[in-house]
């Protein structure tokens, strides 16, 4: 098993800093080192033992948010390391990318109330997820903050019936501030290798940021 | 030879800004049924074969330039 875990880094990435000192926090326990990854080279796959996709606007959210990302050459490698069944986490724009890049089912969209958001939310944990956050128990809850323009998740009735009962969902907004379909704040594929959320957990460390609920999003 | 791509919010995905658009209009006395707003792609492909230069703005149109999950898109030689 590498020991190495990577963070994305995209031209507008702004994020990035924040995920890769929460990896580094945790290294005490996991001995796992972070290691920078940049948009537009190719990684080996098999190096990484986890990938990070953190927030912010990448290509400036220039198309549709997390569009141009998608297709960078690094997300090629992502798409190789998702493949063999490496743990990757998109957090915000990360979650636009892996929903760009098909990766993980529906869209984001503008948030139904037109606004950015950017306030703390409770969500529960609807489906546990193996790796990021595997500590939290199902129905469990935890309040991070969140800080998007198009947060609200769409998804076909059909794609949200199978999202359901394979227990992709892995979190809900306990009051959605943007109108996610069925309250959805994050997702995860079918293998559940893929995961990704609208929340900020890189956020929420410490007592002195506010909470401490996203402590289990990085000792992996 | 220049191929426009015209790219709309598919009609079961609230369309925010054309809402907003639309209440601006209504707001200055506008008349109006309802108003959408999308995004007009110009792409200029070299070669002088319609045929050609359309399979490749929809090659384009596929790849990227529209999301099929919440977009839909027309091409238009120009």
């Amino acid at each position: 098993m590498s020991q190495k875990i990577g963070v994305l880094r995209f031209p507008g990435t702004n994020c990035d800093r924040d995920v890769f000192e929460a990896v580094e926090g945790a290294v005490p326990s996991t001995g796992k080192k972070p290691e920078w990854l940049w948009h537009a080279d190719r990684f080996d796959a098999k190096a990484y033992s986890a990938l990070y996709l953190p927030g912010g606007f990448s290509y400036g959210d220039y198309l549709r948010s997390g569009a141009l990302a998608a297709r960078s050459p690094a997300m090629q490698s992502v798409r190789e390391a998702a493949e063999r069944g490496v743990p990757v986490l998109g957090i915000c724009n990360g979650f636009q990318i892996l929903c760009e890049a098909g990766l993980l089912p529906g869209a984001l969209v503008k948030n139904a109330g037109l606004r950015f958001v950017d306030d703390w939310v409770d969500l529960k944990l609807a489906n546990a997820n193996p790796t990021f956050a595997r500590a939290a128990a199902e129905g469990s809850a935890a309040k991070l903050p969140v800080a998007h323009g198009d947060g609200r998740f769409v998804i076909a009735e059909d794609g949200l019936k199978r999202l359901q009962d394979n227990g992709q969902v892995w979190w809900t907004y306990e009051q959605s501030p943007n109108g996610s379909v069925a309250d959805i704040a994050g997702v995860m594929n079918e293998k559940k290798n893929v995961a990704a959320l609208m929340p900020h957990p890189e956020r929420a460390l410490y007592a002195w940021m506010g909470g401490t609920d996203g402590s289990g999003f990085f000792d992996v | 030879m220049k191929i426009g791509v015209k790219v709309m919010p598919r009609k079961e995905v609230l369309d925010t800004q054309g809402r907003a658009v639309e209440s601006t209009l209504r707001q200055n006395g506008k008349q109006l049924n309802a108003c959408q707003v999308g995004r007009y792609v110009v792409l200029d492909l070299p070669g002088e074969d319609e045929a050609k230069a359309m399979a490749s703005a929809k090659d384009m149109a596929e790849f990227v330039l529209h999301n099929p999950l919440i977009e839909t898109y027309e091409l238009e030689r120009l």
